[in-house]
């Protein structure tokens, strides 16, 4: 800029292209007012982070998010190659289940003094715990899934167990008995096998071929660790 | 000040002419001409070009070689160093397996299997899946044997979990580390050919319990012969493993620390399967048998009494 304009000052020299002669003769003499409109050709589809989700009814709000939370649901009830749930990971349904799960399954009586179930603290810790610990397994053996995408899946996909033992206890209300027991195993075998036919198509893409064993077998370990501890429940 | 025309580019593109200089040197040829200059600057190592020489037959060891100095270089509180534990692949991971499942006279599990490759994967998981069984099949073992008792009530016992957990990762991070230490101490006395890391002790310490898995499953048979022939087998293979493994590390040694090592060894690992056995699983009395000569038994007294 500056040398065109030393250029563009010395009408003597011969300069190829004069670009900016000329530029010094003008003077601004009047304000000329700069105003009117920028609108962007392309409306950005994502949802809008200022004050409209501040201001809207609670309602609105819980609503997005159960919906949310129960479409992810879907996703594990039919477990397709999508990756929703990789997407647009939420931990509430993780909670959620993991709060059921633990209230149904803890022991009933304060005064319990042998031996019994769980109590509300294990069950929460084992899931949480053992999700987190599959999630860096997978992570150290070169996995590329992010730590809460991985406890988004391995949380949601408890949904299977959570109904295998609302199931279990619906039918402990009947006489108890080796019927009682076998219906009750057949249920937890095949809600078994749904957690972990889930959670492998949301989990195994994500790690190096060959290596997918390594990753998976303790998620198996996992969902068979709860499967048993639904099974041996027993009302006190 | 060096003026402009003292500073020349030097030709590093004739890789024989820089072995002939510098016989020390390791030279790779690569594409780039720049990049060799870099590559004998960053390998520290002065003698590790002649072992690279030797071994470039042999194409599994030659990469064992180059990277053995590469690996572990990133500081401990990054997630890369921990990366480094984890570097197995399934196929590695059987084999590990096998070779603690079958040990062979002569062959040592570490130098076999492991070879300056130690893992976390397989000593982590196996110890969890143990806990598990033993827990478990204990439970299960439990249910079977008191069956037909009026008076049983069946609990889950999910506290003896975590007594489980306790004593198997104890065992399978405590002994290594004082063995270890052991180690390391004889080997300041006694110069010794063979010596272990921590973490391939810990690695063989891990494989070898892998054994007790399918053990505890089978202790649920209420028999007590069966139950102690399978502690006999389970006690043989790893028992072997381990001795296999750690007898180089102290044949050098005196005679007689050599033998109290191997034997303290076994020994803690016959106290851990025996232990288990005896907390997890209630012995098998002869079930219905006592009670139903029990019963007469009684009837024949009250009459008596009466």
């Amino acid at each position: 800029m500056a040398k065109a304009a030393e250029s563009s000052g010395e009408p003597g020299t011969t300069s190829p292209r004069p670009l900016f002669a000329g530029l010094s003769d003008i003077s601004i003499s009047q304000d000329i007012p700069v105003e009117g409109e920028i609108t962007i050709p392309m409306r950005s589809h994502i949802r809008e982070f200022d004050s409209s989700t501040l201001n809207e009814s609670v309602q609105n709000t819980i609503m997005r998010d159960l919906k949310a939370v129960g479409k992810k649901f879907m996703h594990v009830l039919y477990p397709r190659k999508s990756n929703t749930l990789l997407r647009d990971w939420d931990l509430w349904g993780p909670l959620i289940l993991c709060v059921t799960l633990a209230l149904m399954l803890q022991r009933s009586s304060v005064d319990s003094e042998k031996d019994g179930g769980p109590q509300f603290a294990e069950v929460f810790v084992i899931v949480w715990f053992g999700a987190v610990t599959i999630t860096l397994n997978s992570k150290l053996l070169g996995g590329n899934i992010s730590f809460f995408q991985s406890l988004c899946v391995l949380g949601y996909c408890i949904l299977p167990l959570t109904v295998a033992m609302l199931v279990c206890r619906l039918v402990l209300l009947a006489e108890q008995g080796p019927i009682n027991f076998m219906v009750r195993l057949f249920v937890v075998i095949v809600m078994f096998t749904w957690s972990i036919v889930a959670s492998t198509a949301f989990l195994a893409d994500s790690q190096p071929p060959n290596r997918k064993a390594l990753a998976i077998y303790p998620v198996f370990l996992f969902y068979f660790v709860i499967s048993w501890m639904i099974l041996t429940f027993t009302p006190q | 000040m060096a003026a402009v025309g003292d500073l020349q580019f030097e030709e590093f593109g004739n890789a024989a002419a820089t072995a002939a200089e510098n016989p020390g040197a390791t030279t790779i040829s690569i594409e780039g001409p720049g990049e060799s200059p870099t590559h004998q600057a960053g390998l520290p190592r002065g003698s590790g070009g002649e072992e690279d020489d030797e071994l470039l037959g042999n194409d599994d060891s030659d990469k064992t070689e180059l990277l053995a100095g590469q690996k572990k270089s990133s500081p401990f509180w990054t997630f890369e160093y921990y990366q480094t534990f984890f570097d197995v692949d399934t196929y590695q991971v059987f084999d590990r397996i096998k070779g603690s499942l079958l040990p062979i006279p002569g062959k040592n599990f570490v130098r076999l299997y492991i070879r300056s490759n130690p893992d976390l994967y397989g000593p982590f998981w196996i110890c969890a899946t143990l806990v598990f069984a033993i827990a478990i099949s204990g439970n299960l073992s439990n249910f079977l044997i008191h069956l037909g008792e009026k008076t049983y009530h069946y609990v889950p016992e999910f506290r003896k979990v975590s007594i489980a957990a306790t004593i198997i990762y104890a065992y399978a991070w405590l002994v290594p580390l004082a063995l270890w230490g052991f180690l390391m101490w004889r080997n300041s006395k006694v110069m010794n050919i063979v010596s272990y890391s921590f973490l391939e002790i810990v690695c063989v310490y891990g494989y070898s319990l892998f054994i007790y898995i399918p053990t505890a499953v089978l202790w649920i048979i209420p028999q007590k012969a069966v139950r102690w022939i399978l502690v006999m087998i389970a006690l043989g293979v790893s028992g072997s493993v381990l001795a296999m493994t750690f007898w180089p590390a102290v044949r050098e040694d005196n005679r007689r620390i050599a033998l109290a090592t191997i034997v303290t060894i076994v020994l803690l690992h016959t106290l851990l399967s025996v232990g288990c056995l005896a907390y997890f699983f209630d012995a098998p009395e002869m079930d219905h048998l006592p009670t139903a000569t029990a019963a007469p038994n009684q009837t024949v007294a009250a009459a008596k009494a009466s």
